[in-house]
C-alpha cells in the first residue's frame, strides 16, 4: 500500500513508521505544522511547528530513507480546534482538543489529502488496533498496553475513516518495548519524553491562555441554593469538578471540600457544592458516531437500549453503562448562546446529529458538558457523543 | 560541483599552509589565495582584487554591507544617529530583509521601495526617496535579480544615482552571479554581495566586493584579515575553488544564457498551453533569469505541487521555507500585489546545465496531472469532512 506516516517527532509516530517500512508498504513521512506564526502584510502569516520536532521527524525519516515533507495544516486548526476550544470555554463547557484533532485534522483534512495525491492509508503511533470482522468490516478495539491505550481519542473516528487508518504499534505489548525498538532502530528520540499537554498552549497553563482570548468578566459565586459564596473573575476559565482555585473564604457548613457544579455563561455564574453533588447517572449526549458498524441491536429508549461501558475521559475507567438512541436534532435553540470571543460574537448551537442516552450503574463524578463519551463493547468501541447534558439520576429503571 | 572546480578544490585541501602564518608554506598559501582574488576580481570586472573580500558566502557578505556601512555612515554607533535611513526593496532575500529589520530595532529608518506587480522595483519612487535626502540616508541595497521570480532589477540606473546623490549602494547579486554578466567596475557600486554555491562553487564562501574608499565597520572582529574588515583565518580551498568556478561561469555566459532561457521560454509557453489558469510571475524575455520559471496555480497548494512532482523525479520549489521546513507565502508575492493565497500557491522550476529540452518536455507532459491532483487535494481540504455532515 502506499502510507503517508504523520511523523511528530516523538518515538510512536518513528516506530510506527519505521513499522510500515518494514512492512513493504511504501511510506512517506509528513509532519504538521499546527500553530499559526502571525504574519506582517510584508511576510505574510504562516504555520509554525517547534524546530526540534521536525528535525527529529525529518531525522527519523530520513534513517528509514523514505520522502519527508512538512505540511502547513496551521490555518484549518487554527479555526478547527484553536477558536473551537476557546468557543467551547466561552460557553461553559469543557472540550478535549486532540479528539477533536483526530476527528478534523488528522483523520479528516490529512486523510483526505493523502487519499487525494493517491495514499491508501495513512499510519499514526497511536495505541489502538484495527481489527476486521467477519464480513471485513473495520473495527477499532483498544491498544494492547491499556496504560496508554488511546482508542477514546480516536472514538471520533468512522467506519469509512477506519478503512484508511493504520495504526503499527497498537498491538505492541508496551510502551516499553516501542521505546525499546527505537532505540535498538538508533533513533534519537527513543528517550523523548511523551507529550501530556495541549500542544497549543506551551506552558500548560490553560487558565491564563484563556484568560487571554475570552473577555473575563467578574461574576458571582453561588451555592445550589443560590447564596453568594464570592466572587471570580470570570467563568469560562473554570471547569465542572474543579476544587482548587475557588478562592471561597467562607467554609462549608460540613466543613467538606467545595467542587464547581455548574457553569452558567448566560448569568455568568459558578455554583459550587460538595462532592455528592457532583454524582451523575445520567448523560446525554449530542452528534452520535459510530466507529464503524452501528450497533444492530440498540433501541431508542431504555428498554431497548444496550450494555456497554461507558468512558468520559481519556485515562478514566470504563464503567457499565446502558446506552440507548436520542432524537435526531437539527439545533436546541434553547442552549443557544452568543458568546464574545476576541470581541467577535460566537454564535454556540448544537450542531445536528443523534442523541444518545446513556445510564450508568455507578455514578460519575465532575463530568463536565463538552467532554466526550466513549462507548465499548468489551475491547471495542462502539462509539461516541459529546457531552451535553448530565443529570443525577438514572432514567431507566 | 564541475570537476575543474572539484580538482581545485580537493588539490588545495591536500595542501597546507595558513595564508597568515611567516613561514614558507604559509607564504605559499598566501600566494595562492592572492591569485584567487585576482582571478575572481577579473571575472567580477572589479578594477582591483583589493576590492574583494572574502566571507563565509553570501548573507555574511550581505550583514557585513549593511551593518557595517550603516554603521560607518553613522559615525561607528547606534546611539544618535545622522543618517538613519536605510533604502531597499520589499522582494530583497531574508539575508537583507532580517539584516535591516534588525538594524530598524537598533534605531535605523527603513524605507521599503515597492515593485510592480512583475517584482520589478518602481525606479521613479526609489530614484526618488534616493534624492528626498541624502544628508540622512545611510545606505541602498537592491538586489540584481529576484531569487524566487527571477525579475532583474534596473541595477545600473540607481547605481548612477546613488553615486550622485553620495549614498552608498549595495548590490545583492548572488542570484544573479553566473547568470547575468557583472561588472563591478563599471557599474559604480559600493558593495556586492556574492556566494560560491550558486555557481557551482562550494559552500561556505562567499565575497563582498568592495569600494576600496567605503570602509564598513566590521562585523567579525579578529586577527584583521581582509583589510581589517572581515578577521577569521581564510579559507585557501575555498577562495581557489570560488575563484575557478566563477571564471567558469563567466567565460561562457553568454552561451549558457541563451540556451537556458530558450529552455525556460520553452517551459513557459509551455507551461500557459497546458495549464489555462497557471500565471507567470516576473517579467518575460530579457527582463528574467535565464534559469528561473516561476509560476501560481490557483486552487493549488505549493506544498502539495512539490510533493506531486518530487514523486515523479522534479525537483522544486516553493519559494521559501522556515527552519522547520514550513513553506511560507512567500513576501515576494505580496509584494507584487497578490494575496496570501496565491502566495501559497507558488511553484518554482530552477534549470540547470544537465536539464534538455526533453526534461522541460517530460515535465510538461507530468505537470498537467500533478496540477489536477493538487487541486483536488485543496478543494477536499476547503470542505471539511466534519462539515459536511455527520450522522
Amino acid at each position: 500500500m502506499r502510507i503517508l506516516a504523520a511523523m511528530s517527532g516523538g518515538v510512536d509516530s518513528a516506530v510506527a513508521a519505521a513499522r510500515a517500512v518494514d512492512a513493504g508498504h511504501e511510506v512517506v513521512g509528513v509532519h504538521l505544522a499546527l500553530s499559526r506564526m502571525p504574519g506582517t502584510l510584508r511576510t505574510g502569516s504562516r504555520g509554525c511547528c517547534t524546530i526540534e520536532d521536525s528535525r527529529d521527524a525529518h531525522r527519523v525519516a530520513g534513517m528509514l530513507d523514505i520522502p519527508f515533507y512538512v505540511w502547513d495544516f496551521s490555518e484549518r486548526f487554527k479555526e478547527d480546534i484553536v477558536d473551537d476550544f476557546i468557543a467551547e470555554y466561552a460557553s461553559g463547557r469543557t472540550p478535549n482538543p486532540c479528539m477533536r484533532c483526530n476527528e478534523r485534522i488528522k483523520f479528516a483534512a490529512l486523510l483526505d489529502r493523502a487519499l487525494a495525491l493517491g495514499f491508501d492509508a495513512i499510519a499514526t503511533g497511536h495505541y489502538a488496533e484495527v481489527i476486521r470482522d467477519v464480513d471485513g468490516h473495520p473495527e477499532l478495539h483498544r491498544g494492547e498496553d491499556l496504560a496508554k491505550d488511546q482508542s477514546y481519542v480516536l472514538g471520533v473516528l468512522t467506519g469509512d475513516q477506519l478503512e484508511h487508518c493504520y495504526f503499527p504499534i497498537g498491538a505492541t505489548a508496551s510502551k516499553a518495548e516501542v521505546r525499546a525498538e527505537a532505540s535498538e532502530r538508533g533513533f534519537p528520540v527513543a528517550n523523548k519524553p511523551d507529550s501530556y499537554d495541549i500542544c497549543f498552549i506551551p506552558d500548560g497553563d490553560t487558565k491564563a491562555w484563556l484568560a487571554d482570548k475570552i473577555p473575563m468578566r467578574p461574576g458571582l459565586i453561588k451555592d445550589a441554593e443560590g447564596e453568594v459564596l464570592g466572587e471570580h473573575d470570570g467563568a469560562m476559565t473554570f471547569t465542572i469538578g474543579q476544587r482548587k482555585g475557588l478562592g471561597i473564604s467562607k467554609p462549608a457548613d460540613d466543613g467538606r471540600p467545595r467542587y464547581v457544579t455548574d457553569l452558567d455563561p448566560a448569568t455568568n455564574t459558578v455554583t459550587v457544592g460538595s462532592r455528592a453533588d457532583l454524582a451523575v447517572s445520567h448523560l446525554t449526549g449530542i452528534r452520535t458516531t459510530w466507529c464503524g458498524q452501528a450497533p444492530s441491536d440498540m433501541g431508542a429508549d431504555p428498554a431497548t437500549g444496550i450494555d456497554c461501558e461507558v468512558q468520559v475521559r481519556a485515562h478514566g475507567e470504563p464503567v457499565p453503562a446502558r446506552a440507548w438512541l436520542g432524537d435526531y436534532i437539527t439545533e436546541v435553540p434553547e442552549h443557544e448562546a452568543n458568546i464574545a470571543v476576541d470581541d467577535v460574537v460566537v454564535p454556540v448551537a448544537r450542531p445536528a446529529g443523534q442523541l444518545m442516552h446513556v445510564d450508568v450503574d455507578e455514578a460519575l463524578s465532575g463530568v463536565a458538558p463538552g467532554q466526550t463519551m466513549v462507548i465499548y463493547r468489551g475491547t471495542r468501541v462502539l462509539g461516541q457523543a459529546t457531552i451535553d447534558m448530565t443529570a443525577k439520576d438514572r432514567v431507566s429503571a | 560541483m564541475p570537476e575543474p572546480v572539484l580538482e581545485t578544490y580537493t588539490s588545495e585541501l591536500r595542501r597546507r599552509g595558513n595564508p597568515s602564518s611567516l613561514h614558507a608554506s604559509g607564504q605559499s598559501a598566501r600566494m595562492r589565495i592572492e591569485t584567487a582574488r585576482e582571478e575572481l576580481a577579473g571575472a567580477l570586472g572589479a578594477s582591483t582584487s583589493a576590492e574583494v573580500v572574502f566571507t563565509s558566502g553570501g548573507t555574511e557578505a550581505d550583514n557585513l554591507a549593511l551593518k557595517g556601512l550603516y554603521l560607518s555612515r553613522n559615525g561607528g554607533t547606534f546611539a544618535a544617529p545622522g543618517r538613519p535611513r536605510v533604502l531597499t526593496s520589499t522582494i530583497e532575500h531574508h539575508a537583507v530583509l532580517d539584516t535591516v529589520e534588525w538594524l530598524e530595532t537598533q534605531g535605523a529608518e527603513i524605507v521599503w521601495l515597492d515593485v510592480d506587480e512583475d517584482g520589478h522595483l518602481i525606479l521613479d519612487a526609489a530614484l526618488a526617496e534616493l534624492r528626498r535626502d541624502p544628508e540622512r540616508t545611510a545606505l541602498i541595497s537592491v538586489m540584481a535579480a529576484n531569487n524566487e521570480i527571477g525579475t532583474l532589477q534596473p541595477i545600473p540606473e540607481l547605481a548612477r544615482a546613488a553615486a550622485e546623490v553620495g549614498v552608498p549602494f549595495h548590490v545583492d547579486a548572488v542570484q544573479a552571479l553566473g547568470q547575468v554578466p557583472i561588472d563591478f567596475s563599471s557599474l559604480g557600486a559600493t558593495a556586492l554581495s556574492v556566494s560560491a554555491h550558486k555557481i557551482g562553487g562550494p559552500v561556505g564562501i562567499g565575497a563582498l566586493l568592495l569600494d576600496r574608499a567605503a570602509k564598513p565597520v566590521p562585523v567579525i572582529h579578529g586577527g584583521g584579515q581582509e583589510r581589517g574588515v572581515r578577521s577569521g583565518t581564510l579559507d585557501v580551498a575555498g577562495a581557489l575553488a570560488f575563484a575557478k568556478a566563477a571564471q567558469l561561469a563567466t567565460e561562457d555566459l553568454a552561451s549558457r544564457a541563451a540556451r537556458l532561457s530558450a529552455l525556460r521560454d520553452r517551459l513557459i509557453v509551455g507551461i500557459e498551453a497546458a495549464i489555462p489558469a497557471a500565471r507567470l510571475s516576473g517579467r518575460r524575455g530579457e527582463g528574467r533569469l535565464p534559469a528561473n520559471v516561476h509560476f501560481t496555480f490557483p486552487g493549488c497548494e505549493g506544498d502539495t505541487l512539490l510533493f506531486g512532482l518530487d514523486a515523479r523525479g522534479f525537483a522544486t520549489s516553493t519559494g521559501s521555507a522556515c527552519q522547520a521546513g514550513v513553506s511560507r507565502p512567500s513576501h515576494v508575492l505580496l509584494a507584487c500585489g497578490r494575496d496570501e493565497d496565491t502566495a501559497r500557491s507558488t511553484q518554482r522550476f530552477t534549470l540547470g546545465a544537465q536539464t534538455s529540452a526533453a526534461d522541460i518536455d517530460a515535465l510538461l507532459t507530468a505537470l498537467p496531472t500533478v496540477v489536477e491532483q493538487a487541486r483536488q487535494a485543496g478543494m477536499v481540504s476547503a470542505t471539511p469532512r466534519w462539515m459536511q455532515g455527520v450522522s
